[in-house]
């Protein structure tokens, strides 16, 4: 379901004009809120490519593999995140365009853990994984 | 929505576009730092070819970004009222950024 939709809504990324000719123009500070929200989660993504960078160049102490692991998880979390972020965007310019509610999204939630989990496994790892 | 006349441009009373500039130059300065960490990752250990390239690469991304949010605060300080971001525009930043991911996990391995 929720991949269909993606698919659906990827195509919108490369078509404005298929966005601007549906509903009405919403309020430019709506628009522009909308906007600011998506920078922050660009910027969400961009912290954790970061992170995956420092993880690689900060913790060289560590075994391979839990190095390797915890950086591409973060990366991979940024990935994600800079691609949900374009979506959002999209489907919440519709959604104001066409007058409805504002799509809600379990993301946030997800990512919050996955960030947690990392953050322990880092924890457990930097602990034990030190005479690696 | 009287006003907006060529003399006098009303003033947004929230900021929206000056907040919006402000957000499009933290995303920059993120960026920024997310790249200079890939150029020091991509020379860490000596100076390779490879390295070179992908510090390169990381350069090129980040100025990619640059011109991309140069743009967009251009079309943002052009008007009264703005017109919303084209989803192009939305996407080309984010594939920047899922491209320096890449070359992240690229440098990684």
């Amino acid at each position: 379901m929720h991949v269909i939709e993606f698919v659906r809504n990827v195509r919108l990324w490369f078509a404005p004009q298929q966005i601007r000719q549906e509903g009405g123009t919403p309020d430019y500070r709506f628009s522009l809120a909308n906007e600011r929200t998506f920078l922050a989660w660009l910027r969400t993504a961009l912290a954790l490519i970061g992170g995956g960078f420092a993880v690689d160049q900060f913790l060289p102490d560590l075994r391979w593999g839990w190095r390797v692991g915890l950086a591409l998880a973060l990366l991979a979390a940024g990935v994600l995140c800079s691609l949900r972020a374009v979506n959002h965007w999209v489907r919440c310019e519709r959604a104001m365009r066409r007058g409805e509610d504002l799509p809600v999204s379990r993301f946030p939630a997800v990512l919050s853990l996955v960030v947690a989990v990392v953050a322990v496994a880092m924890v457990v790892v930097v602990l034990v994984g030190w005479e690696g | 929505m009287s006003g907006g006349t060529v003399a006098e441009p009303v003033r947004d009373p929230g900021l929206q576009p000056e907040r919006t500039r402000l957000a499009w130059r933290r995303t920059t300065l993120s960026g920024a730092a997310a790249a200079v960490l890939g150029m020091k990752t991509a020379l860490h250990g000596g100076v390779s070819v490879a390295g070179t390239v992908a510090c390169a690469l990381c350069f090129a991304l980040w100025l990619a970004f640059l011109l991309l949010a140069h743009r967009r605060i251009r079309a943002l300080a052009s008007t009264a009222e703005p017109a919303a971001l084209t989803p192009r525009h939305a996407t080309a930043t984010a594939l920047l950024t899922v491209a320096l991911a890449v070359c992240a996990a690229a440098l990684v391995f």
